[in-house]
């Protein structure tokens, strides 16, 4: 049970998908300019992800190895397509405003990190749960970020104003870096860096030790 | 061997090794099959509702378009949806018709049935459509029972998409009151800003046509006078069409015809 719940937590924070393995940053940085759209896409790629592996897990012992990447990003792909179907259904706007990205959870690392890694080894039941974890971990940073760039890019949050704006006879000033895709590095940045310094564990060893010559001593 | 012990065909398929190669085709099979009906039984399902979704939209832009537009917004406010009247026309007798109920008119059906189109030769396919439908639908505000808008729904083939758009034209039915793009997927950054409103803006006010000539062009640089709209940087040929079928649409096999009747007083 304790286990089962670490496989949840740990890709919360310490083995966060976006802020450890830096995994996801594409659509990070493209979907983060409002809260509404992070949570959307953040939700789709939960639900994909968990049924992905799921699925993976349950025939994982009969996918021969020579096919197994096709094998799984056909079948992430058609949770993708069908995900995407049901956006636009019911939440049409909404899936106008996620244009392309949504399609590109195929393409999102995490997904066939996450299949390739954990779902082929494992039973159903702990792959979906760390593919709830880690889904859960990237919808944490997306969160994040997207409160921060909108908060201070347009004032506002879930589309509610919060800040009152300049325009609007307020004071704030919003910042239009924030709407901007290199805000979303910097804030992911900063966000890494922070992590990294509350968790020192997280911190990677340096690959190679800087050059320095001995110094020559002259004769 | 193991057939037999297991009769049944399915387990000795699974207790092949998996470098088996009619297991890996096998697999490779199955999984196609079984992903490629949840998708088509899902976009089946769902495409009813994704109809409804893209027309309702379309119809949201229009109404947009039309309550941004001097005159025109204050009619609708008043008068609500009932403002806007659809009239369906026979393009090439160039008056309305009444064979069809708005209501049901579904203008692709009519585009793609070879009965109710007619094919164009590449002299006269300035749009780029190969095949033009018979009837066409065009959009009418009234004030008092006079017309007060004219909005025309035309498309083209642009870069690497089919355009469309709606051109709104005002009472002299040469002023254009305003050109709203509702589809296009031209390239993003590029052609793709044909949909932006501060490109759009600047359609309203200019002349289409003069002396009966359709002359109004989508210019490279510096657009200048009133038959003359700037284009994008970069994205000529959307330019282009965007001359192209809008002069395809007011010409002859367009909405010509229909457009001189309106003129000498008919409809």
């Amino acid at each position: 049970m304790l286990k089962s719940l670490h496989t949840v937590t740990d890709p919360l924070l310490d083995k966060n998908p976006v802020t450890v393995h830096i995994l996801g940053i594409c659509s990070a940085l493209a979907v983060t300019t409002s809260v509404s759209t992070a949570l959307t896409l953040s939700l789709a790629l939960i639900v994909v992800l968990t049924i992905a592996a799921g699925i993976i897990s349950l025939i994982r012992h009969h996918i021969p190895s020579s096919i197994r990447i096709i094998v799984q990003i056909t079948i992430i792909a058609s949770l993708v397509i069908v995900a995407d179907q049901i956006l636009q259904a019911f939440a049409y706007a909404m899936s106008q405003r996620l244009s392309v990205f949504v399609s590109l959870i195929a393409t999102n690392c995490i997904v066939l990190g996450r299949t390739e890694a954990f779902a082929l080894n494992n039973r159903p039941l702990p792959a979906m749960l760390d593919a709830l974890g880690n889904g859960a971990g990237y919808a944490i940073v997306l969160l994040v970020v997207a409160f921060i760039r909108e908060l201070l890019g347009a004032g506002t949050l879930m589309g509610f104003g919060i800040l009152p704006l300049v325009a609007e006879g307020g004071w704030y000033q919003p910042m239009r870096l924030m709407l901007l895709a290199p805000s979303a590095f910097i804030i992911l940045g900063l966000l890494v860096w922070a992590v990294r310094s509350a968790r020192p564990a997280q911190q990677e060893p340096r690959e190679f030790t800087p050059y320095a010559p001995e110094r020559q001593v002259q004769p | 061997m193991a057939a037999d012990r297991k009769p049944n065909p399915w387990q000795r398929f699974l207790a092949r090794p998996n470098t088996d190669r009619t297991k890996t085709v096998g697999i490779a099979l199955l999984v196609a099959i079984a992903c490629g009906l949840s998708v088509s039984i899902a976009a089946v399902a769902l495409r009813p509702l994704i109809a409804a979704n893209i027309v309702a939209e379309r119809q949201a832009l229009m109404r947009s378009m039309l309550s941004g537009l001097p005159g025109i917004g204050e009619i609708i406010a008043e008068a609500g949806a009932d403002a806007v009247e659809i009239a369906i026309i026979d393009l090439d007798a160039g008056a309305r018709t009444q064979a069809f109920d708005p209501a049901d008119f579904d203008p692709l059906a009519i585009a793609a049935d070879p009965a109710t189109s007619t094919a164009l030769s590449r002299a006269e396919d300035l749009a780029g459509i190969g095949r033009r439908e018979n009837f066409a639908q065009a959009y009418i505000v009234r004030r008092d029972g006079d017309l007060a808008l004219l909005v025309l729904p035309i498309y083209g083939n642009g870069y690497q998409s089919t355009i469309r758009a709606y051109l709104a034209l005002e009472t002299d039915l040469t002023t254009v009151a305003a050109f709203t793009v509702y589809e296009q997927g031209e390239t993003p950054g590029l052609g793709s800003r044909i949909s932006e409103p501060g490109w759009q803006a600047q359609w309203a006010g200019k002349s289409v046509s003069e002396d009966g000539e359709v002359v109004i062009e989508v210019v490279r640089d510096g657009a200048s006078g009133p038959h003359e709209v700037d284009g994008i940087s970069g994205a000529s040929v959307t330019g282009y069409a965007v001359t192209d079928m809008i002069h395809f649409w007011l010409g002859p096999k367009g909405f010509g015809p229909w457009l001189d009747t309106l003129r000498q007083g008919g409809e």
